[in-house]
């Protein structure tokens, strides 16, 4: 097995603020994985890390098995990076920025010309190859930006929040295109806030928080650890609310989430509890109140998320509580 | 679909190429920016019309010296601060953008980065220099001197260039945003006015100009009169070009070295 990726107590402080604290995770290669945290959580710090831009006070840590502050060097042959910004020059046009990325890369003129064309077409920008960076749009920014780090062939494509900042179109555009990439077997480390884009993308993804690994594993692996199904009533009137929770709190695995503005009570069970879910059905439909719907669904990742995170939301937190202490 | 050659995956540029590379970038993005370029060009002219015309009336001469002989070789001089100032907000710019980032992110010489600004930015200095000397020459000043030590005052000019453009890589590199990279702006006004740039030193107060007298733009600005006024200005200098270029020098290659060294060392740092 190689290790894409191999952190091992990672350590790296900000004056008073630390950013990794212990931070180990290990990525195999032939994958997509997202690293998943709130703001703060030490991604970029880890993602900076990995890039070799900043070097980890205690730890190791290790790309294509190159020791990030020994083989610095040699990490830098085998990545590609692009950061949240488009660190693309404004001034230049799309195949200026990519020829001169190529360039710097050590390939020549001729090379570097048919790298940057293969790199536009593949993200249909040939159109507008020869216009001026600053007039492209920011979704077109980000993607040459994508481009950029992509004419270099790195084993290791390293995208910090790739789409933060993009309307909804332009991010489907670069999900898209991401996605293509996998396909053609780079593998990627990506760092998200949103939780779906790493559902996405990913097939695995590593859950940190205060500069700690929490969790890892597939959205799927993810999802079961906070119990198995989620039982979901949608009640039509507001004021039936306490009586779908009363009847349920009744059967009582977990205390019921309550959310009042969608009017939705949701309750954890565990797997295969196909009892419990009748019994809490018959309870429901016994309370009297008059439902909008009912499902029986999986945990969203966001339900993962926060339980994990321990983010006070109402939605996750009690139904996470149980399984942070088996964590 | 088109794939990429199948190559290439563990090249870097060398220093040269690198070099080369950069400095066509860094020249590219500033002629494409005509704000740029304009205020390069206008705001040294327009600096230099205002005293002409303006303020040099009320100046009038100096021990003989018509102000616009003084003060020429002073604007010129000062253009030099005033137009590399421009190298640390580029800098702050490529790294509130991510370039600086990708860049240490390739297997790069992290010296290239720096040499291939500096290049370019001494490029652009020599034809900003040229226009505001063409300038000079149109309000009226007259090289009195030989035209080769007209020559030497401008390679001068460029050398003073080269170490102040490492001071403000330094200054991009450590402001880190060009917000805080465009308030040094400040500290250039101050350093080219207490100076003898634009006025003689000898109406300052003592301990202004003890300071004007002994910094490196006084130096710069002197040697510049001398090489070109030649003996017209040696009684009222008080020393001979020798005196100045060596100081200007040692300024220069001081300014450099230290500068040099600080940008290199926080560019490589890995910094965040």
């Amino acid at each position: 097995m190689t290790l894409t990726i191999e952190a091992r107590g990672l350590t790296k402080r900000f004056g008073k603020k630390t950013a990794l604290d212990g931070l180990s995770l290990e990525v195999e290669s032939g994958q997509v994985v997202a690293v998943l945290g709130p703001n703060g959580a030490g991604k970029t710090t880890f993602v900076r890390s990995v890039s070799t831009l900043i070097r980890p006070e205690e730890g190791e840590l290790k790309v294509c098995g190159y020791d990030v502050r020994r083989e610095a060097e040699s990490v830098r042959r085998v990545i590609g990076l692009a950061g949240q910004y488009a660190a693309v020059d404004q001034a230049l046009s799309g195949r200026e920025n990519l020829v001169l990325v190529a360039r710097l890369f050590g390939q020549s003129a001729k090379q570097a010309k048919a790298n940057a064309e293969a790199v536009l077409e593949l993200f249909g920008l040939d159109e507008a190859a020869d216009r001026l960076v600053r007039t492209y749009s920011g979704g077109m920014r980000r993607k040459l930006d994508l481009g950029a780090s992509l004419v270099s062939q790195p084993r290791l494509l390293i995208l910090d929040e790739p789409t933060t900042g993009l309307d909804p179109r332009s991010r489907l555009d670069l999900w898209d295109a991401i996605e293509g990439l996998v396909e053609r077997g780079t593998d990627v480390l990506l760092t998200t806030q949103y939780l779906d884009e790493a559902d996405r993308l990913a097939r695995n993804i590593v859950i940190i928080d205060q500069g700690r690994t929490v969790a890892s594993g597939t959205p799927a692996e993810l999802k079961r650890r906070i119990g198995g199904k989620i039982l979901e009533v949608h009640v039509r009137d507001r004021a039936h609310i306490p009586l779908v929770a009363q009847a349920l709190t009744r059967e009582g695995v977990a205390a019921p989430q309550i959310d009042e503005s969608t009017r939705r009570i949701s309750v954890g069970a565990d797997d295969g509890a196909a009892q419990w879910l009748i019994d809490g059905l018959t309870a429901v439909r016994d309370s009297g109140a008059v439902l909008a719907d009912i499902a029986v669904r999986e945990p969203s990742l966001d339900e993962v998320f926060l339980a994990l995170t321990g983010q006070k939301t109402s939605s996750a937190e009690s139904v996470g509580a149980a399984t942070l202490e088996t964590a | 679909m088109t794939t990429l050659t199948p190559t290439i995956r563990t090249g870097r540029a060398g220093i040269v190429t690198g070099t080369g590379l950069l400095a066509k970038r860094t020249t590219v993005t500033f002629l494409r920016r005509p704000e740029l370029v304009v205020l390069s060009l206008v705001q040294m002219s327009a600096i230099m019309l205002t005293f002409r015309f303006i303020f040099g009336g009320a100046i009038g001469t100096a021990h003989g010296l018509p102000y616009v002989d003084f003060s020429v070789p002073g604007f010129i001089t000062a253009g030099v601060l005033f137009q590399t100032l421009g190298t640390a907000i580029g800098i702050a710019e490529d790294m509130e953008q991510g370039f600086i980032d990708r860049l240490r992110s390739m297997p790069f010489s992290t010296a290239a980065m720096l040499t291939g600004r500096v290049v370019a930015d001494t490029g652009i200095l020599a034809i900003v220099l040229a226009v505001t000397t063409a300038v000079g020459f149109a309000v009226g000043f007259r090289l009195q001197a030989s035209v080769l030590g007209g020559l030497e005052a401008f390679g001068l000019c460029l050398v003073f260039g080269l170490a102040f453009s490492w001071l403000f890589i330094a200054v991009g590199l450590l402001a880190g945003n060009v917000k805080a990279a465009q308030g040094v702006s400040m500290i250039v006004f101050i350093v080219t006015f207490a100076s003898s740039a634009y006025v003689p030193t000898q109406t300052m107060p003592g301990w202004l100009r003890a300071f004007a007298e002994n910094q490196p733009v006084t130096a710069m600005a002197n040697a510049v009169r001398s090489l070109t006024l030649g003996s017209h200005s040696q009684a009222f200098l008080g020393h001979g070009p020798g005196y100045f270029v060596i100081r200007s020098l040692f300024w220069a290659v001081g300014i450099l070295v230290a500068f040099s060294v600080i940008s290199v060392a926080k560019f490589r740092r890995a910094a965040g």
